[in-house]
Protein backbone atom coordinates (compact mmCIF):
# COMPACT_ATOMS: atom_id res chain seq x y z
CA UNK A 1 0.00 0.00 0.00
CA UNK A 2 2.33 2.70 -1.10
CA UNK A 3 1.51 5.76 -3.14
CA UNK A 4 3.10 6.27 -6.54
CA UNK A 5 4.91 9.30 -5.10
CA UNK A 6 5.66 9.00 -1.35
CA UNK A 7 5.90 12.31 0.46
CA UNK A 8 9.73 12.45 0.82
CA UNK A 9 10.01 12.18 -2.93
CA UNK A 10 7.43 14.90 -3.51
CA UNK A 11 9.06 17.17 -0.96
CA UNK A 12 12.57 16.81 -2.38
CA UNK A 13 11.22 17.13 -5.92
CA UNK A 14 9.59 20.47 -5.21
CA UNK A 15 12.51 21.81 -3.16
CA UNK A 16 14.60 21.02 -6.20
CA UNK A 17 12.62 23.39 -8.41
CA UNK A 18 13.71 26.66 -6.76
CA UNK A 19 17.09 25.23 -5.73
CA UNK A 20 18.03 24.18 -9.27
CA UNK A 21 16.67 27.42 -10.72
CA UNK A 22 18.71 29.52 -8.31
CA UNK A 23 21.85 27.44 -8.90
CA UNK A 24 21.49 27.78 -12.67
CA UNK A 25 20.71 31.51 -12.60
CA UNK A 26 23.47 32.44 -10.17
CA UNK A 27 25.87 30.26 -12.16
CA UNK A 28 25.00 32.18 -15.31
CA UNK A 29 25.67 35.42 -13.42
CA UNK A 30 29.11 34.12 -12.42
CA UNK A 31 29.83 33.23 -16.05
CA UNK A 32 29.38 36.90 -17.03
CA UNK A 33 32.71 37.79 -15.37
CA UNK A 34 34.60 35.62 -17.87
CA UNK A 35 32.32 34.14 -20.53
CA UNK A 36 35.11 32.22 -22.24
CA UNK A 37 36.42 28.68 -21.94
CA UNK A 38 40.05 27.67 -21.87
CA UNK A 39 43.05 29.28 -20.15
CA UNK A 40 44.00 32.92 -20.67
CA UNK A 41 45.86 33.48 -23.91
CA UNK A 42 44.85 30.01 -25.12
CA UNK A 43 41.07 30.10 -25.10
CA UNK A 44 39.61 27.14 -26.96
CA UNK A 45 38.84 27.93 -30.58
CA UNK A 46 36.50 24.94 -30.77
CA UNK A 47 34.22 26.15 -27.99
CA UNK A 48 31.13 27.39 -29.83
CA UNK A 49 29.91 29.75 -27.11
CA UNK A 50 32.95 31.97 -26.54
CA UNK A 51 31.67 35.28 -25.21
CA UNK A 52 28.10 34.06 -24.82
CA UNK A 53 26.12 35.32 -21.85
CA UNK A 54 22.64 34.52 -20.60
CA UNK A 55 20.10 37.37 -20.79
CA UNK A 56 19.69 39.37 -17.61
CA UNK A 57 16.31 37.86 -16.68
CA UNK A 58 17.95 34.44 -16.53
CA UNK A 59 20.58 35.55 -14.04
CA UNK A 60 20.57 35.90 -10.27
CA UNK A 61 22.83 38.01 -8.10
CA UNK A 62 23.31 41.24 -10.13
CA UNK A 63 27.13 41.10 -9.99
CA UNK A 64 29.93 38.63 -9.50
CA UNK A 65 30.05 38.79 -5.68
CA UNK A 66 26.25 38.60 -5.53
CA UNK A 67 26.09 35.66 -7.92
CA UNK A 68 28.78 33.82 -5.99
CA UNK A 69 27.03 34.49 -2.68
CA UNK A 70 23.79 33.01 -4.03
CA UNK A 71 25.54 30.10 -5.72
CA UNK A 72 27.52 29.01 -2.65
CA UNK A 73 24.56 29.54 -0.30
CA UNK A 74 21.96 27.66 -2.35
CA UNK A 75 24.49 24.91 -3.10
CA UNK A 76 23.99 23.65 0.46
CA UNK A 77 20.22 23.47 -0.06
CA UNK A 78 20.71 21.72 -3.40
CA UNK A 79 23.16 19.13 -2.06
CA UNK A 80 21.34 18.66 1.26
CA UNK A 81 18.07 18.08 -0.56
CA UNK A 82 19.76 15.59 -2.88
CA UNK A 83 21.22 13.69 0.08
CA UNK A 84 17.78 13.47 1.74
CA UNK A 85 16.40 12.15 -1.55
CA UNK A 86 19.10 9.52 -1.96
CA UNK A 87 18.80 8.30 1.64
CA UNK A 88 15.00 8.08 1.40
CA UNK A 89 15.26 6.22 -1.88
CA UNK A 90 17.80 3.76 -0.50
CA UNK A 91 16.00 3.10 2.80
CA UNK A 92 12.55 2.69 1.26
CA UNK A 93 13.70 0.51 -1.63
CA UNK A 94 11.99 2.99 -3.98
CA UNK A 95 15.14 3.08 -6.11
CA UNK A 96 14.22 -0.33 -7.53
CA UNK A 97 11.27 1.00 -9.50
CA UNK A 98 12.90 4.34 -10.31
CA UNK A 99 16.51 3.89 -11.31
CA UNK A 100 17.46 2.80 -14.78
CA UNK A 101 18.89 -0.68 -14.54
CA UNK A 102 20.18 -1.71 -17.99
CA UNK A 103 19.55 -5.49 -17.85
CA UNK A 104 15.93 -4.79 -16.97
CA UNK A 105 15.24 -1.49 -18.69
CA UNK A 106 17.07 -1.37 -22.01
CA UNK A 107 14.53 -3.57 -23.80
CA UNK A 108 11.44 -1.78 -22.45
CA UNK A 109 13.07 1.60 -23.13
CA UNK A 110 13.62 0.67 -26.79
CA UNK A 111 10.05 -0.64 -27.09
CA UNK A 112 8.77 2.56 -25.48
CA UNK A 113 10.76 4.59 -27.98
CA UNK A 114 9.31 2.52 -30.80
CA UNK A 115 5.84 3.22 -29.41
CA UNK A 116 6.49 6.97 -29.28
CA UNK A 117 7.80 6.85 -32.86
CA UNK A 118 4.59 5.06 -33.96
CA UNK A 119 6.61 1.95 -34.86
CA UNK A 120 4.66 -0.03 -32.29
CA UNK A 121 0.97 0.08 -31.55
CA UNK A 122 0.92 -0.77 -27.86
CA UNK A 123 2.99 0.66 -25.06
CA UNK A 124 5.04 -1.91 -23.14
CA UNK A 125 3.80 -2.70 -19.60
CA UNK A 126 4.80 -0.15 -17.00
CA UNK A 127 5.75 -0.44 -13.32
CA UNK A 128 5.42 3.16 -12.11
CA UNK A 129 7.77 4.35 -14.86
CA UNK A 130 8.51 3.11 -18.34
CA UNK A 131 12.07 2.40 -19.43
CA UNK A 132 12.57 5.77 -21.10
CA UNK A 133 11.37 7.60 -18.02
CA UNK A 134 13.80 5.64 -15.86
CA UNK A 135 16.60 6.49 -18.28
CA UNK A 136 15.70 10.19 -18.28
CA UNK A 137 15.30 10.53 -14.51
CA UNK A 138 18.44 8.56 -13.73
CA UNK A 139 20.40 10.63 -16.25
CA UNK A 140 19.20 13.81 -14.57
CA UNK A 141 20.44 12.54 -11.20
CA UNK A 142 23.77 11.54 -12.74
CA UNK A 143 24.03 15.02 -14.30
CA UNK A 144 23.34 16.64 -10.94
CA UNK A 145 26.17 14.57 -9.47
CA UNK A 146 28.49 15.70 -12.28
CA UNK A 147 27.48 19.31 -11.57
CA UNK A 148 28.26 19.00 -7.87
CA UNK A 149 31.62 17.29 -8.46
CA UNK A 150 32.74 19.63 -11.25
CA UNK A 151 31.56 22.58 -9.13
CA UNK A 152 33.70 21.41 -6.23
CA UNK A 153 36.60 21.00 -8.67
CA UNK A 154 36.31 24.66 -9.77
CA UNK A 155 35.74 25.87 -6.22
CA UNK A 156 38.83 24.18 -4.78
CA UNK A 157 41.24 23.34 -7.62
CA UNK A 158 44.18 23.07 -5.21
CA UNK A 159 42.69 21.39 -2.14
CA UNK A 160 40.50 19.03 -4.24
CA UNK A 161 43.03 18.61 -7.02
CA UNK A 162 42.12 14.94 -7.55
CA UNK A 163 38.61 16.05 -8.54
CA UNK A 164 39.90 18.84 -10.76
CA UNK A 165 42.21 16.41 -12.52
CA UNK A 166 39.27 14.04 -13.06
CA UNK A 167 37.65 16.72 -15.22
CA UNK A 168 40.80 17.51 -17.17
CA UNK A 169 41.95 20.40 -15.00
CA UNK A 170 40.41 23.67 -13.90
CA UNK A 171 39.32 24.83 -17.34
CA UNK A 172 38.03 21.36 -18.20
CA UNK A 173 35.95 21.34 -15.02
CA UNK A 174 34.49 24.75 -15.95
CA UNK A 175 33.45 23.45 -19.35
CA UNK A 176 31.97 20.27 -17.87
CA UNK A 177 30.10 22.39 -15.32
CA UNK A 178 28.59 24.46 -18.13
CA UNK A 179 27.76 21.52 -20.41
CA UNK A 180 26.12 19.75 -17.46
CA UNK A 181 23.94 22.79 -16.92
CA UNK A 182 22.94 22.86 -20.59
CA UNK A 183 21.99 19.16 -20.47
CA UNK A 184 20.04 19.65 -17.25
CA UNK A 185 18.20 22.55 -18.85
CA UNK A 186 17.34 20.30 -21.80
CA UNK A 187 16.08 17.66 -19.37
CA UNK A 188 13.90 20.20 -17.56
CA UNK A 189 12.43 21.44 -20.85
CA UNK A 190 11.57 17.90 -21.98
CA UNK A 191 10.30 17.05 -18.51
CA UNK A 192 7.90 20.00 -18.48
CA UNK A 193 6.60 19.12 -21.96
CA UNK A 194 5.97 15.51 -20.93
CA UNK A 195 4.21 16.60 -17.75
CA UNK A 196 1.95 18.91 -19.75
CA UNK A 197 1.08 15.96 -21.99
CA UNK A 198 0.39 13.78 -18.95
CA UNK A 199 -1.20 16.06 -16.34
CA UNK A 200 -2.00 13.16 -13.99
CA UNK A 201 1.70 12.77 -13.23
CA UNK A 202 1.72 16.38 -12.06
CA UNK A 203 -1.24 15.73 -9.76
CA UNK A 204 0.56 12.68 -8.37
CA UNK A 205 3.66 14.70 -7.66
CA UNK A 206 1.46 17.03 -5.59
CA UNK A 207 -0.91 14.65 -3.80
CA UNK A 208 1.09 11.44 -4.00
CA UNK A 209 -1.60 9.70 -6.04
CA UNK A 210 -3.78 6.71 -5.20
CA UNK A 211 -2.05 3.91 -3.25
CA UNK A 212 -1.08 0.89 -5.33
CA UNK A 213 -3.44 -2.05 -5.12
CA UNK B 1 -7.82 19.47 6.86
CA UNK B 2 -8.30 22.17 4.34
CA UNK B 3 -7.60 24.81 6.96
CA UNK B 4 -4.36 23.13 8.08
CA UNK B 5 -3.17 22.88 4.52
CA UNK B 6 -3.82 26.53 3.83
CA UNK B 7 -2.14 27.55 7.07
CA UNK B 8 0.84 25.42 6.17
CA UNK B 9 0.93 27.03 2.77
CA UNK B 10 0.70 30.47 4.33
CA UNK B 11 3.52 29.76 6.77
CA UNK B 12 5.63 28.28 4.01
CA UNK B 13 5.06 31.31 1.83
CA UNK B 14 5.83 33.70 4.66
CA UNK B 15 9.01 31.80 5.49
CA UNK B 16 10.13 31.87 1.86
CA UNK B 17 9.35 35.58 1.74
CA UNK B 18 11.45 36.31 4.82
CA UNK B 19 14.28 34.16 3.47
CA UNK B 20 14.28 36.03 0.16
CA UNK B 21 14.12 39.41 1.90
CA UNK B 22 17.23 38.37 3.84
CA UNK B 23 19.11 37.86 0.58
CA UNK B 24 20.34 41.10 -0.95
CA UNK B 25 22.52 40.66 -4.00
CA UNK B 26 24.04 44.13 -3.61
CA UNK B 27 24.95 43.39 0.02
CA UNK B 28 26.01 39.76 -0.07
CA UNK B 29 27.61 40.02 3.37
CA UNK B 30 24.34 40.83 5.14
CA UNK B 31 21.36 38.68 6.03
CA UNK B 32 21.07 35.08 5.03
CA UNK B 33 23.61 35.33 2.19
CA UNK B 34 26.12 36.85 4.62
CA UNK B 35 25.54 34.09 7.15
CA UNK B 36 26.09 31.46 4.50
CA UNK B 37 29.23 33.28 3.32
CA UNK B 38 30.70 33.22 6.82
CA UNK B 39 29.81 29.55 7.12
CA UNK B 40 31.48 28.88 3.76
CA UNK B 41 34.58 30.76 4.93
CA UNK B 42 34.83 28.31 7.83
CA UNK B 43 34.32 25.34 5.54
CA UNK B 44 37.07 26.66 3.27
CA UNK B 45 39.42 27.08 6.22
CA UNK B 46 38.67 23.48 7.16
CA UNK B 47 39.49 22.29 3.65
CA UNK B 48 42.86 24.05 3.64
CA UNK B 49 45.79 21.75 4.08
CA UNK B 50 49.51 22.21 3.68
CA UNK B 51 49.37 20.45 0.32
CA UNK B 52 51.13 22.21 -2.50
CA UNK B 53 49.56 23.08 -5.81
CA UNK B 54 50.81 21.10 -8.77
CA UNK B 55 53.55 22.68 -10.88
CA UNK B 56 52.35 23.11 -14.49
CA UNK B 57 54.70 22.11 -17.33
CA UNK B 58 56.80 24.52 -19.37
CA UNK B 59 54.40 24.44 -22.31
CA UNK B 60 51.50 26.19 -20.65
CA UNK B 61 53.12 29.33 -19.30
CA UNK B 62 50.75 32.10 -20.29
CA UNK B 63 52.09 34.12 -23.22
CA UNK B 64 53.58 37.53 -22.44
CA UNK B 65 50.88 40.17 -22.39
CA UNK B 66 48.08 37.60 -22.05
CA UNK B 67 48.35 37.34 -18.27
CA UNK B 68 45.77 39.90 -17.12
CA UNK B 69 46.94 42.67 -14.84
CA UNK B 70 44.63 44.37 -12.38
CA UNK B 71 44.81 47.51 -10.31
CA UNK B 72 42.07 49.71 -8.91
CA UNK B 73 43.76 52.99 -9.87
CA UNK B 74 42.81 54.36 -13.31
CA UNK B 75 46.46 54.13 -14.37
CA UNK B 76 49.23 51.65 -13.65
CA UNK B 77 50.42 52.60 -10.16
CA UNK B 78 54.11 53.51 -9.96
CA UNK B 79 56.07 53.06 -6.75
CA UNK B 80 56.84 56.37 -4.97
CA UNK B 81 60.47 57.45 -4.71
CA UNK B 82 62.22 55.91 -1.74
CA UNK B 83 59.77 53.01 -1.64
CA UNK B 84 60.21 50.71 1.35
CA UNK B 85 58.34 47.68 2.62
CA UNK B 86 57.24 48.12 6.20
CA UNK B 87 57.03 44.86 8.13
CA UNK B 88 55.43 45.12 11.53
CA UNK B 89 52.60 44.21 13.84
CA UNK B 90 53.16 41.59 16.51
CA UNK B 91 56.83 41.06 15.68
CA UNK B 92 60.04 41.18 17.72
CA UNK B 93 62.03 43.11 15.13
CA UNK B 94 59.87 45.47 13.04
CA UNK B 95 61.71 46.40 9.84
CA UNK B 96 61.49 48.79 6.95
CA UNK B 97 63.07 46.99 4.00
CA UNK B 98 64.45 48.24 0.73
CA UNK B 99 63.94 45.99 -2.27
CA UNK B 100 67.61 44.93 -2.07
CA UNK B 101 67.23 43.99 1.59
CA UNK B 102 64.15 41.91 0.78
CA UNK B 103 65.93 40.25 -2.12
CA UNK B 104 68.79 39.32 0.21
CA UNK B 105 66.45 36.91 2.02
CA UNK B 106 66.10 33.29 0.86
CA UNK B 107 64.54 33.14 -2.59
CA UNK B 108 61.63 30.87 -3.48
CA UNK B 109 60.32 30.20 -6.98
CA UNK B 110 56.69 29.32 -7.47
CA UNK B 111 54.94 28.15 -10.62
CA UNK B 112 51.27 27.38 -10.18
CA UNK B 113 48.03 27.81 -12.02
CA UNK B 114 46.50 31.17 -11.12
CA UNK B 115 42.79 31.19 -10.34
CA UNK B 116 40.90 34.45 -10.65
CA UNK B 117 37.53 34.95 -8.98
CA UNK B 118 36.24 35.79 -12.47
CA UNK B 119 36.82 32.23 -13.60
CA UNK B 120 39.97 32.40 -15.70
CA UNK B 121 43.24 30.62 -15.17
CA UNK B 122 46.78 31.55 -16.23
CA UNK B 123 50.28 30.36 -15.41
CA UNK B 124 53.47 32.26 -14.61
CA UNK B 125 56.74 31.78 -12.74
CA UNK B 126 57.00 33.95 -9.65
CA UNK B 127 60.18 34.69 -7.70
CA UNK B 128 60.30 36.08 -4.20
CA UNK B 129 60.49 35.49 -0.47
CA UNK B 130 58.18 33.18 1.43
CA UNK B 131 55.95 35.03 3.88
CA UNK B 132 56.90 32.41 6.45
CA UNK B 133 60.61 33.22 5.89
CA UNK B 134 59.83 36.90 6.33
CA UNK B 135 57.91 36.04 9.52
CA UNK B 136 60.99 34.26 10.89
CA UNK B 137 63.19 37.19 9.87
CA UNK B 138 61.16 39.70 11.90
CA UNK B 139 60.19 37.27 14.67
CA UNK B 140 56.43 37.16 14.19
CA UNK B 141 54.49 36.32 17.35
CA UNK B 142 52.36 33.19 17.58
CA UNK B 143 49.39 35.36 18.53
CA UNK B 144 49.48 36.81 15.01
CA UNK B 145 46.91 34.52 13.43
CA UNK B 146 46.25 36.95 10.59
CA UNK B 147 48.52 38.77 8.17
CA UNK B 148 47.46 42.14 6.84
CA UNK B 149 48.78 43.38 3.48
CA UNK B 150 48.64 47.01 2.36
CA UNK B 151 49.25 48.67 -1.00
CA UNK B 152 49.88 52.02 -2.65
CA UNK B 153 47.29 51.18 -5.31
CA UNK B 154 44.20 53.33 -4.70
CA UNK B 155 40.85 53.72 -6.42
CA UNK B 156 39.66 57.13 -7.69
CA UNK B 157 37.88 57.73 -4.35
CA UNK B 158 41.21 57.36 -2.58
CA UNK B 159 40.51 54.00 -0.94
CA UNK B 160 43.69 51.97 -0.85
CA UNK B 161 43.89 48.34 -1.85
CA UNK B 162 44.47 45.84 0.92
CA UNK B 163 43.68 42.33 2.02
CA UNK B 164 44.19 40.10 5.01
CA UNK B 165 44.95 36.41 5.20
CA UNK B 166 44.62 33.64 7.73
CA UNK B 167 47.99 32.56 9.09
CA UNK B 168 47.82 29.05 7.59
CA UNK B 169 47.37 30.37 4.06
CA UNK B 170 49.95 33.13 4.47
CA UNK B 171 52.52 30.69 5.86
CA UNK B 172 51.89 28.15 3.10
CA UNK B 173 55.07 27.09 1.30
CA UNK B 174 53.77 28.55 -1.97
CA UNK B 175 52.88 31.97 -0.59
CA UNK B 176 55.58 34.52 -1.41
CA UNK B 177 56.25 38.22 -1.66
CA UNK B 178 57.14 38.26 -5.33
CA UNK B 179 59.65 40.68 -6.83
CA UNK B 180 60.08 38.75 -10.08
CA UNK B 181 57.91 37.17 -12.76
CA UNK B 182 58.95 34.80 -15.54
CA UNK B 183 62.65 35.34 -14.83
CA UNK B 184 62.46 39.14 -14.87
CA UNK B 185 61.95 41.86 -12.29
CA UNK B 186 58.27 42.35 -11.59
CA UNK B 187 56.75 44.82 -14.06
CA UNK B 188 54.64 47.77 -12.85
CA UNK B 189 51.52 46.25 -14.46
CA UNK B 190 51.83 43.19 -12.24
CA UNK B 191 52.43 44.94 -8.93
CA UNK B 192 56.04 46.21 -8.88
CA UNK B 193 58.14 46.50 -6.89
CA UNK B 194 56.72 43.72 -4.68
CA UNK B 195 53.42 41.90 -4.60
CA UNK B 196 51.89 39.03 -2.73
CA UNK B 197 51.52 35.80 -4.66
CA UNK B 198 50.04 32.57 -3.31
CA UNK B 199 48.77 29.28 -4.66
CA UNK B 200 46.02 28.80 -2.10
CA UNK B 201 44.02 31.99 -2.65
CA UNK B 202 42.02 33.56 -5.47
CA UNK B 203 43.74 36.37 -7.36
CA UNK B 204 42.15 39.29 -5.53
CA UNK B 205 43.73 38.16 -2.25
CA UNK B 206 47.18 38.63 -3.82
CA UNK B 207 47.85 42.27 -2.99
CA UNK B 208 49.99 44.09 -5.56
CA UNK B 209 52.09 47.23 -5.07
CA UNK B 210 52.84 46.30 -1.45
CA UNK B 211 53.75 48.90 1.15
CA UNK B 212 53.13 47.06 4.40
CA UNK B 213 52.96 43.56 5.82
CA UNK B 214 51.58 43.36 9.36
CA UNK B 215 51.34 40.23 11.49
CA UNK B 216 48.19 40.86 13.52
CA UNK B 217 45.80 39.14 15.89
CA UNK B 218 42.57 40.26 14.30
CA UNK B 219 41.03 40.05 10.87
CA UNK B 220 41.29 43.35 9.01
CA UNK B 221 39.09 42.80 5.95
CA UNK B 222 40.24 44.05 2.60
CA UNK B 223 39.29 46.13 -0.45
CA UNK B 224 37.17 43.63 -2.40
CA UNK B 225 36.20 41.83 0.79
CA UNK B 226 34.63 45.02 2.15
CA UNK B 227 32.72 45.49 -1.11
CA UNK B 228 31.08 42.08 -0.79
CA UNK B 229 33.52 39.42 -1.94
CA UNK B 230 34.21 36.54 0.42
CA UNK B 231 37.09 36.92 2.84
CA UNK B 232 38.65 33.45 2.79
CA UNK B 233 38.66 32.97 -1.00
CA UNK B 234 40.72 29.79 -0.92
CA UNK B 235 41.50 27.62 -3.92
Amino acid sequence: MRKPQPWPIRLTHWVNVPALAMMAMSGLQILVAFPYMGPRGAEWSWWPLQGWNAPEWARLGDWLAGGRAWHFAVAWLFVGNALVYVVCLAVSGEWRRRFFWPPRDVGPALRQLAYYLRLRKEAPPVNLYNGLQRLAYTSAIALALVEVLSGLAIWKPVQLEFLTRLFGGYDGARAVHFIGLALLAAFVAAHVVMVLLHPRSLAEMVTGGKPDA
Amino acid sequence: MREILSRRKFLGGALAGVALAACKSDEPKSGLLGGMMRWNDRVQAGLLSGREARRPGDGIITKPGEFPSYHIAPFVPIAPDGWRLKVGGLVERPRTLTLDELMALARTDVRVEHHCVEGWSAVADWHGVRVTDLADFVGADRRAVFVDFRSFDADPQGTKYSSSWDRESAFHRQTILAYGMNGRPLAPAYGAPVRLYGAVKLGYKNVKYLTEVNFVDRMTGGYWEDLGYEWFAGT
